[in-house]
Parts: structure tokens; sequence; C-alpha cells
């Protein structure tokens, strides 16, 4: 491996450590103050934010119920048909108890679920549900059986030059070098990456779906995940250096232009000097 | 007089007051080169060379043959930090950082692929018309030599970036040569300096690409334009056009001016892809690295069909005594372009052997009127299409959809099923050609006008062919008289065997009257029967518009 980490980013873990701390920290010093000193010395000392995260922390449950139960109610019309109304799976399509929120952002945000019956390999298609109602089937075959879920926080908060090292390493062989897509054996192929948002570019690697390889924690930690979906997500919103990128194919296309268009058009040329003597 | 070439002759004087040599630059720019379209393909790969030369010296000012570690400092974000070889450093600085680095990369690249396919339709025209027949096969086998090198140079060429690509390349070249029995691990470690990829290989390639093959390159061009000089143009029949003589326009000013438009435009048209179509962006390959191999790892199309030829390999090796041949390498990669090459450098004697035809031949054959030819070359390039197919079946096999393992199959049984495919097809077509010309020739134009016979019998009128057309499609100037009447096919010093006595149209007249005609005759610079072509040559030359027939 050629890389190392740059001191940009050491620093970036640092933050996001730091942050952690903060926030655990202050609930501490929260609770420590509503017992020791009552609703009045909280009320003098921070008056407002305190009751919103009073509010808050009984509501989160609720919300987090509500979404669930607003989740079931997705599942039951669109999903239930396939994987069953106890998620527990059928004829239709394979149990969903412990895939994880993140499988179903994946499969959902990237459109493939719900599926159309009779496709070996589910194509990328406009996704069927909005963000919110996604979060909420996630939250729902989250609450029964678990699984990897998404990290919180910017999904896209890694070092640029580590995603691309770590790209090029484990994802380039099926994506190609510039997530452009390649072929698989039996019909199958790696999907082009340009239209992935960074949920599902992160869910993708948590997921490992069809022949994709699941990468867990172990093998990319939650970091290295960061990174490469910075990288992915830069591949596709960079511009093209040195104009029009012919697909980011490689040679192929390289080959394809230089006789479909330089030599026709010097081929053309010719005839019609030819033409004119 | 023209004003031009009044201004010729001036300049003649000038250069003759001071080097005496009058005699030769008036002749040098008296000289004459015949019109037609497809003598200028040759051309494109001339001044795409020129191109080549000019924009590669400008990279070499940037490029660091090396491959030591640095830590890349450039502008290229994504890259910043990150550990590479000195090669690849300095072509991401040209790339980045060199004022006009990235278009002189892109146009050079540009122009690399496009020399390889002008000379791939230079030699098409070359074959399809039979210029490469007596006395012109010694040019024909510098052209397949220059072919040849030109694929060496491009592929040294697509490794020194040492990127994800180059480096792939590299190592696929090392297990080339060590698939040859014998003498294989030898040639590998010779050519590498040792175990792959060594620190040798990278200096070893820079000097053949900056110096060695271009080197070699630029004197065959030259050796292969003297042979034109010397042995003239062939031209396609037309009036006033024989075996002996050479009408066209004049060397200065009519082709040169022609000719520095021409390079004009090339230059224009290679600029344009440079400018407009990212070629090689080798920033999003990344740096070589033997752990890492990309989806599409594909070599420059002139390379692709061995790519392909190894893909459709059935995976085969041979063991014993310790060592194993591996045949799923040797044979796509060494047989199968050895044996290609070899027929290919070959073809004009394979052909003159088959026919019997030792003739000299000045003028061209138009591609219908041979039809084996014609279609022995559409079956070569369908055999070459299909390894091209094949060498970018992944690419092809995922933008479609494809399975790739059923694609293979396809391919394979296509490789050898088409080509004779297209060899039927094309011999048909060329004969159903030769026909509608025959029509032609017998029964004129059809008029449009129609007339009724006295019995009441509608028949449209035609109008002859012009004459112009008429000697173009059958070679013969039916004026002279000696050549009326000359209808037979196969006749002494004519393409004789299978195919080639297909020829329909009338050819080759002259043999009708050999007497007279043979005491004529010129045919080419070592027939020593004749005068020496230089010296006789010149009064034969015309210019202009076709001139009247010779008495
Ligand atoms: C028409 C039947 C069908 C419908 C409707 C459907 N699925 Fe699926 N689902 C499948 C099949 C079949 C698979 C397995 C094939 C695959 O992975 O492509 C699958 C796989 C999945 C997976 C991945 C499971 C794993 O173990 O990898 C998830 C998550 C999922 N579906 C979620 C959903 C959600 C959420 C919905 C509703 C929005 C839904 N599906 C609707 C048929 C369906
Ligand atoms: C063995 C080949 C393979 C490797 C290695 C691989 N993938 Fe995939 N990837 C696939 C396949 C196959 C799919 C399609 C899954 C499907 O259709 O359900 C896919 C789908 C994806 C998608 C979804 C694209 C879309 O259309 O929304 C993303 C994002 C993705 N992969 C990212 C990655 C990343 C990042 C890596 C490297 C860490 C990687 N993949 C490594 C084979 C691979
Ligand atoms: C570096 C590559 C090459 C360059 C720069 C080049 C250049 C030229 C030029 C400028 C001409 C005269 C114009 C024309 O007829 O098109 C010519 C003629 C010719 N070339 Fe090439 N050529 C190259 C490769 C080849 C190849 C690969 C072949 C065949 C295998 C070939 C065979 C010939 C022959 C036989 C002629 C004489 C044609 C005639 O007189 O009709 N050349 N070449």
């Amino acid at each position: 491996m050629t890389t190392r980490r740059t001191s940009e980013q050491g620093t970036s873990v640092q933050k996001t450590a730091l942050r952690r701390r903060k926030r655990a920290s202050s609930y501490g010093v929260v609770l420590m103050a509503l017992a020791a000193l009552g609703a009045v010395y909280a009320v003098l000392l921070a008056p407002q934010s305190l009751a919103q995260e009073q509010e808050q922390e009984q509501q989160e449950p609720a919300n987090q119920s509500m979404q669930v139960e607003e989740g079931r109610q997705l599942y039951l019309n669109g999903c239930s048909t396939c994987h069953g109304l106890d998620l527990q799976g059928g004829a239709g399509g394979p149990s969903l108890i412990g895939v994880g929120a993140s499988a179903v952002v994946f499969q959902v945000e990237s459109g493939r679920m719900p599926l159309h019956a009779g496709v070996q390999q589910a194509p990328r298609k406009k996704p069927r549900y909005s963000i919110e109602e996604i979060d909420a089937l996630a939250a729902y075959i989250q609450a029964n059986g678990g699984g990897p879920q998404l990290p919180e926080g910017d999904l896209t908060d890694g070092d640029l030059q580590l995603g691309g090292a770590l790209f090029r390493t484990n994802c380039a062989s099926c994506h190609n070098f510039a997530g452009s897509g390649g072929a698989l054996t039996y019909g199958k192929y790696a999907p082009e990456l340009t239209p992935a948002s960074a949920r599902v570019v992160y869910s993708a690697m948590q997921h490992g779906p069809e022949s994709m390889p699941r990468y867990s924690d172990a093998q990319l930690t939650e970091e290295e995940k960061k990174a490469i979906t910075r990288y992915v997500r830069f591949l596709a919103e960079s511009g093209d250096v040195g104009g029009a990128d012919l697909g980011r194919y490689g040679p192929i296309s390289e080959g394809l232009v230089v006789w479909v268009v330089g030599i026709t058009a010097l081929v053309g040329l010719t005839l019609w000097i030819g033409a004119r003597s | 007089m023209s004003l031009l070439s009044k201004g010729t002759d001036a300049g003649a004087v000038w250069v003759d007051d001071r080097l005496g040599s009058s005699n030769f630059v008036r002749r040098s720019l008296n000289k004459v080169f015949p019109d037609h379209w497809s003598f200028m393909l040759g051309e494109i790969a001339l001044f795409t060379f020129i191109i080549l030369l000019l924009t590669g010296t400008y990279l070499s000012f940037f490029y660091t043959p090396s491959l030591t570690e640095v830590v890349y400092d450039g502008s290229y974000v994504p890259l910043k930090g990150v550990t590479m070889s000195q090669a690849y450093a300095s072509t991401l600085d040209i790339s980045f950082d060199v004022r006009g680095g990235l278009i002189m990369r892109q146009i050079h690249h540009w122009a690399a692929l496009l020399f390889m396919a002008s000379i791939v339709v230079h030699l098409m025209r070359v074959y399809f018309t039979g210029a490469f027949r007596k006395p012109r096969e010694l040019n024909w086998i510098i052209g397949v030599a220059l072919l040849v090198l030109g694929i060496a140079e491009g592929f040294a060429g697509y490794s020194l970036p040492d990127d994800l690509l180059s480096g792939t390349g590299a190592r696929i070249a090392y297990s080339i040569a060590l698939s040859i029995p014998v003498v294989g691990t030898w040639t590998a470690f010779l050519v590498f300096g040792g175990e792959y990829p060594g620190v040798a290989i990278l200096d070893r390639l820079y000097s053949a690409h900056i110096l060695l093959l271009p080197g070699l390159i630029l004197g065959l061009i030259t050796f292969h334009m003297m042979m034109i000089w010397y042995q003239k143009h062939t031209q396609f029949a037309g009036p006033g056009r024989t075996e002996d003589n050479v009408v066209g326009s004049r060397l200065f000013p009519t082709y040169a001016a022609k000719a520095g438009g021409f390079f004009m435009l090339v230059f224009a048209v290679l600029a344009a892809l440079g400018g407009l179509a990212q070629i090689n962006p080798i920033w999003l390959y990344g740096p070589y690295d033997a752990s890492q191999v990309s989806a599409g790892s594909q070599p420059d199309w002139y390379v692709g069909f061995l790519d392909g030829s190894t893909r459709l390999m059935p995976n085969w090796e041979i063991a014993g005594f310790g060592y194993t041949v591996p045949l799923n390498v040797m044979i796509p990669t060494v047989v199968l372009p050895g044996i290609l090459f070899t027929l290919l450098a070959l073809y004009p004697f394979l052909e003159a052997r088959f026919t019997g035809d030792r003739d000299y031949h000045n003028l061209l054959d138009r591609p219908r009127d041979v039809p084996v030819r014609t279609a022995i070359g559409a079956m070569s390039i369908t055999f070459y299409l299909v390894l091209m197919i094949a060498g970018g079946n992944d690419v092809i096999a995922s933008v479609f959809h494809l399975d790739i393992i059923s694609m293979s199959w396809v391919l394979r049984v296509s490789l050898f099923v088409l080509p004779p495919v297209a060899y039927f097809v094309t011999k048909r077509a060329c004969l159903a050609l030769q026909r509608s010309d025959d029509e032609l020739v017998h029964h004129g134009i059809e008029s449009g006008t129609i007339r009724r016979l006295p019995n009441g019998e509608f028949v449209e009128e035609t109008v002859p062919l012009p004459a112009v057309y008429r000697i173009a499609l059958t070679g013969v100037e039916s004026d002279r008289p000696q050549l009326e009447g000359a209808t037979a096919h196969g006749e002494e010093g004519k393409p004789k065997g299978p195919g080639y006595g297909d020829q329909h149209v009338v050819e080759g007249a002259p043999e009708r009257v050999p007497g007279f005609f043979r005491a004529k005759r010129r045919s080419g610079p070592s027939d020593t029967s004749a005068p020496r072509p230089e010296a006789a040559m010149p009064e034969l030359e015309r210019s202009g518009k076709p001139a009247p027939p010779e008495q």
C-alpha cells in the first residue's frame, strides 16, 4: 500500500472523538444537575435548552415507535407480499430478519426494492419512497432483528487520498477504476457508481448485495468506509479534466473514438480534397 | 506559363546558381504525383508521425523515467501525499502543473492511436488496389515492418506513465515473454533486467520509446518515401494513363500546396480531439500497485486483437519434465501474431506465386476486378474484428448487459465461421458489381427517354458511357485501334488461377500485341531491358488534365 494516512485525517478522527466525549459529558452534567439541584436551579441555569432536552428525551422513544409503526405500514403495503407478513420471507423473497437498516437503505434508496418480479439482478430504479419513508422502513426492520446500521453523521467525512487507494484496492476490480461499472459472469454486472448517494455507497459496503462482498468493520473500519464513500462521491461529482470523459471506460472508448471520429473525419477530408481536384 | 510556375523556375534558378543541380531540382519539383483521394491515406500516417515527434519532444522535457519513490505534492488533490514513482508523479505534473502539458499529452496519445489507425487504413488501400504487386513488394515489406514497429512504439509509450494500466500492461508483456519455451525465461530476464518488475525496465522502455523505435521508424519511412520517389506512385486506369506514365499534379506547387493544407487538417483534427476529449486519465487509474487491478483494463486498440485472442483461447497448458508450457498465453500472443504478420509480409509473393503473375504493375486494380484478393482481405478484416471485439468483451458485456461467458462462446464460434462467410459474400458482391459495370460499358447509361418502336414496343434509349468513365471501368483506351476487341481473360502474364480468372472486365490488353507494346514498355526500375527509368520517365510524366493518349 502506497498510501499513508495524513495528519489531516488524524485530526479529523480526533475531532469526532472529542465531539462524542463532549456530548456524553454534557448529558452527565445535566443528569447530575437534575438530581442535585432540582427544577428551580435547572431553570435558572439554562431554562430553554434544558427544557428542550427533557422534551426530546421523552419524545425520542415515542418518535421512534411512531417511525417504526409508519415503517410497518409501508412494509405491509409494499413489501410483505414477497418478504412475508412478519419479515420471515416467503416464495417471493428472502427473510429480512437481521438484515439491518443499512440493507434497507441500500435496496430501497437505490430503487432496487420493491422488486419487479423476474429479473436476475435487481436493477437500479428511481426510488419509490422518500428519504423519510425509507428511514421508517429501515427503523421497522431494524427494530425486528437488528443488524448493520448506517453510522451517524456525515458519511463522506473521510480522507480522500486514503479513499482513492482503498477504492482501487477493493472496488476497482469490479466497478472499474472510475466507478463506471464492469461485467461479472453469468450476465451479472457491477453497476456504475455515479448515481449512488453517499448513503447507498456506504450501505453497499455494509450490506454486500448480490455478488459484492460484505465489508465488515473489521475489514474496513468506519473511517475507511467513509473515506471510500467520499472518493466515490468525488468521482461522481468532479468535473472532467481534459475534455469529455468518453464514459470512463478506458482505452476501449478511446479506440472507438479514433476510428469513428478521427479516421472518419480525415478520410472524409481526403474525399473532399480528392473531389476538388 | 502561370505565375506560380514562373516562381518555381526562379526558385530553381536560385538553387541552381548555388548548387549547380538544376537538372535534379527541376526534375524533382516537376515530379508528378497522381491524384486520388485514397493516395492521401499514407500521408495521414506521415503527418501524424511528425506530430508525434513534436509533441513527444515537448513531453520529454518534463517526464522522468524513474521508479524512485516520491511523495506527490502537486495540484491533484486526491493523490496529494501519496507515495508513487517519479515517473508517475512527473506525468501527473505534466497533466496538472506544466503549462500546456495536458493538451500535449492528450494530442500525443490521440496521435498515437490515429497513427496506427491510419497505417491500417493505408495498408488496406495498398492491399485492395494491388499496389503491392511487382515492383513494389519491397515497399510493402517495409510497410509491414513499420506497422510492427508502430505497435511496439505505442506499447512502450503506454507503459511509461507507470500508472495502474501501464503497469498491468508491462506485467502481461513479462508473462508473454516467459511463456516462450526454452528461451522464455532468459528473454524475459534480458528485457526486464531480472525478475519483474525490476528497476531497469522503465529506463529501457524510455530509450526504446524516444530513441530506438522512432529512429527506426523515421529511417524506414524515409526509405519508404524514397522507394515511392524512385518507383513512382501507381495510378488508376484513366484517359491517357498507362502502365508507362504518371498522370497527376506536379510536386511543386500543386501537390506541395495540397499536402501542406492536408497537414494542417490532420493537425486540426488531432488538436480538436486533444482539446475536447479526455484520453488516458492516469490520475484516475492511480499509481501502479501490484495488488490492484481495475475492471476493463485494456491495452490501446492496436494491441486489442492480442488481448482478444488471449481471452478466447481455452486454458491449455502442457506440463512435463518439470516445465510448463502455457499454451494459453503462448499461442494467442506469440504464435498467432507471428503467423499473421508473416503471412501479411509474404502476401505479395504468395499472390504472385498463386496467379503466376510476374508482370510489372503500375496501374492499380479496382477491388471488384480481383474478387479473390478482395474476398481474402474481407476475410482477414473479419477475423481481426472478431479478435478486437473479444478484447473488449468485458466492457461490451457491461455496457449492453450481456453474459460474458456466452459472449466468449459466440465469439469463439464467430472467429471460425464469420471469415469464410465474409469471403463468399464479398466475392459474390464483386462479381455482381463487375456485371453491372459490364452493363454500363456495353449498353451505356439509361437516358430516361422512352421511345416507341413502330411495332408498338417501348424501349428506353441509352447513351454511351463517356470515355473517361469507360476507360476507368475497363482500363482500356478503345481509341487505340490495336486494343479493340481485346476481351479475353487470363492471357499470358495475366492473373491466372482460381478466382483471379474471374476478372470480368477487359484488362491487360497490351499482351495482345506484345511486339508493339513491349518495345515501348518501361515497367520499372529493375527491368534491365528497359532504359533507366530516372532518365526516361520525366518526359512521360504529365501534369494537370489527362493528356491525350500517347501515340
Ligand atoms: C416482488 C417481490 C419483492 C418485493 C415487493 C420486495 N422485495 Fe425485497 N427482495 C426480493 C427478492 C427476490 C430479494 C432477493 C434478491 C436480491 O437480493 O436481489 C429481495 C431482497 C431484499 C433485501 C436484501 C435481503 C438480503 O438478505 O440481502 C432487502 C433489504 C429487501 N429486499 C427489502 C425490501 C423492502 C424494504 C421492500 C419494500 C419496499 C421489498 N424488499 C419489496 C423480493 C421483493
Ligand atoms: C466482486 C465484485 C464487487 C466488488 C469487489 C465490489 N462491488 Fe459493489 N457491487 C457489486 C455488484 C454485483 C453490485 C450490484 C448489486 C445489486 O445489483 O444488487 C454492486 C453494487 C454496488 C453499489 C450500488 C450501486 C447502485 O447502483 O446504486 C455501490 C455503491 C457499490 N457496489 C460500491 C462498492 C464499493 C464502495 C466497493 C469497494 C469497497 C465495492 N462496491 C466492491 C460488485 C462488487
Ligand atoms: C509509418 C507508417 C507508414 C507511412 C508513414 C507510410 C507512408 C506512405 C505514403 C505517404 C505513401 C504514398 C501515398 C500513398 O500511396 O498513400 C505510401 C505508399 C505506399 N505504402 Fe506506405 N506508409 C506506412 C506504412 C505502410 C504499410 C503498413 C504498408 C503495407 C504493409 C505500406 C505500403 C505502401 C506501399 C506498397 C506504397 C506504394 C503505394 C503505391 O505506389 O501505390 N506502407 N506510404
